[in-house]
């Protein structure tokens, strides 16, 4: 450890005074433009510390000259993009539902807006393409279970299905034909074959015959006398091919023997009225969105009307 | 300059003084992010509608520990607009105070579950805590179906309060010694449900797994997960947190 200073001299670089079995080491400095970068991001960082939150004190951190905080950040960003929104978001808010469809412009924001929602709040259940899954109804083809017109399916997301906690929700329960005791193993097999039949699935049978008189007297009341469903308690049309948790023996005997509870959230509690609005304007221009019928009775189960299929 | 440069070598030649001043150095540090800990409970805003988790809850919380799931699922919402219109608002401070530990979590291979109370039926859960893909194609998580057999093990719940309650959680005596009766209320929906709204405001009872009479792991689960991000009422007050 030498501390005079020598010169290498082909270098002209002072030795730091190291020397091991006769090779010495050179005190070469640090390139000048990697230390001036190095005292830049010094100064930066003292810059940055007085203006935005840096130093933790007692009970929150310094508040920095500039007063920047992420969640003020976040809230200007959201006021904004509302701002930017407000004029259609408006004119969504006081169009009633039935008449958005008759301006092609507002129609276009709501579909949009309410397809957004939707990859957001409804595909895990009723599919990216709405198509559903077993026990989440298909909601592209013109088979509902509640309603399908503008207003109904409206209802529908503001309430849910048999959402616990809400009021308004739509409820109805199917009895446990066969885990009750309502009906015997038999019976239940009876009926499943009737309901099989209604459904075409399968030929008039002894079985299926003795299931009409159980039919007509255990499911008819929801079901209609015919099997074609009651929209007043969501009851489905059997008639049809389309089946919400399966149509083969064992499900609709799965079915008969312990119901089914299908439950939807109430999304009035959760998202704001334009939002719903959206999501029920999309929903009904998925394909089988019905008229909003003129007078408050309901509309008939079979009348697949297209209504604002064609605006799209 | 060089006279400082010079100075900076007296350090580096000299151990102890070396040891003592990058003693002082790392304390520094160490002060900055320890210190502000010992203030939390004032750190902390609180925010109304915040309670501790029902006993079913943190049954739940324990087998979503166990299981791993926070390896895949954060439950902390940043201040981001991205993260804002998908989830909900974001997390606050105070909605993980009775949290130990919390469930913040660092990677999302999965989406954030901070707000995914009432979110989905408790059906949708069991179906897809079952099996992933019944529900969502495109889903990589593994399936639980398992928990659905396996019954709760509350024998230690009392027990499991009361070490929360050595660390902050403000359980009462009353609360400890009806939690093994508190879980079966809550998960069947049967029994003294006043009581337990009472002990616990905002506390959903009922049969979550399908499965009435039974109280399983799977009832568990989706309890917790059905509490969530509901506690806190943000439309009804604005958030406390300042913003500015």
């Amino acid at each position: 450890m030498a501390d005079e200073k020598r010169i290498d001299e082909p270098t002209g670089t002072s030795f730091v005074g190291h020397e091991w079995d006769g090779i010495e080491e050179l005190d070469t400095p640090m390139p000048r433009w990697w230390l001036y970068t190095f005292y830049a991001c010094i100064a930066f960082a003292a810059v940055m510390v007085v203006l935005y939150p840096a130093i933790p004190m007692l009970h929150s951190a310094s508040t920095g000259v500039l007063g920047w905080s992420s969640h003020g950040d976040l809230a200007k960003e959201m006021a904004a993009d509302h701002a930017r929104r407000a004029p259609v978001m408006h004119a969504l808010e006081q169009t009633p539902i039935e008449q958005i469809p008759a301006d092609p412009k507002l129609l276009r924001a709501a579909q949009e807006g309410g397809h957004s929602a939707f990859k957001v709040y409804c595909t895990q259940c009723h599919g990216a393409g709405a198509a559903g899954a077993k026990g989440y109804p298909n909601l592209n083809d013109d088979d509902w279970l509640w309603g399908g017109d503008l207003k109904t399916i409206q209802q529908t997301l503001l309430h849910g299905v048999r959402q616990p906690g809400d009021d308004e929700t739509r409820m109805s329960q199917m009895p446990a034909f066969g885990r009750d005791g309502i009906l015997k193993p038999a019976e239940v097999q009876d009926v499943v074959s009737y309901v099989r039949f209604l459904s075409k699935q399968e030929g008039v049978t002894a079985s299926s015959r003795r299931g009409a008189a159980v039919f007509t007297a255990n499911c008819a009341v929801c079901h209609g006398d015919a099997g074609k469903g009651n929209r007043a308690v969501g009851a489905p049309n059997l008639t049809d091919g389309i089946w919400l948790y399966g149509g083969d023996r064992d499900t609709i005997t799965e079915t008969v023997t312990n119901a089914r509870y299908g439950i939807m959230p109430a999304w009035g509690a959760r998202l704001d009225p334009v939002t719903v609005k959206m999501l029920a304007i999309y929903v009904h221009s998925l394909g089988g969105g019905e008229k909003t019928p003129v007078d408050p009775v309901p509309a008939p189960a079979e009348t697949p009307v297209p209504a604002a299929v064609a605006a799209r | 300059m060089a006279n400082l440069l010079n100075r900076h070598k007296v350090i580096e030649r000299n151990v102890t003084l070396l040891a003592v001043l990058a003693f002082l150095t790392v304390a520094i540090g160490g002060i900055v992010e320890i210190a502000p800990l010992f203030w939390i409970d004032s750190t902390v805003t609180k925010v109304e509608g915040v309670r501790p988790y029902t006993p079913l809850e943190l049954a739940g919380r324990d087998i979503y520990i166990r299981e791993g799931c926070y390896g895949c699922h954060s439950q902390m919402i940043r201040p981001f607009r991205d993260e804002t219109e998908r989830y909900g608002h974001y997390s606050l401070a105070a909605e993980s105070m009775y949290d130990h530990p919390f469930q913040w979590g660092s990677k999302r291979t999965g989406p954030d579950l901070a707000r995914v109370g009432g979110r989905y039926s408790d059906g949708w859960h069991v179906q897809h805590l079952k099996d992933p893909r019944a529900v969502v194609p495109e889903s990589i998580m593994p399936p639980y179906a398992f928990l659905a057999d396996r019954d709760l093990d509350v024998s230690h719940i009392g027990d499991h309060l009361v070490a929360l309650r050595r660390v902050g959680v403000p359980y009462t005596n009353e609360e400890i010694a009806k939690a093994a009766e508190d879980v079966t209320t809550q998960a069947t929906g049967e029994g003294d449900t006043a009581g337990l709204l009472k002990r616990y405001p905002k506390a959903v009872a009922r049969d979550f797994d399908g499965k009435p009479g039974q109280v399983t792991e799977m009832d568990a689960l989706v309890a917790y997960l059905q509490g969530l991000g509901t506690q806190v009422d943000f439309k009804s007050a604005a958030p406390r947190e300042q913003a500015r």
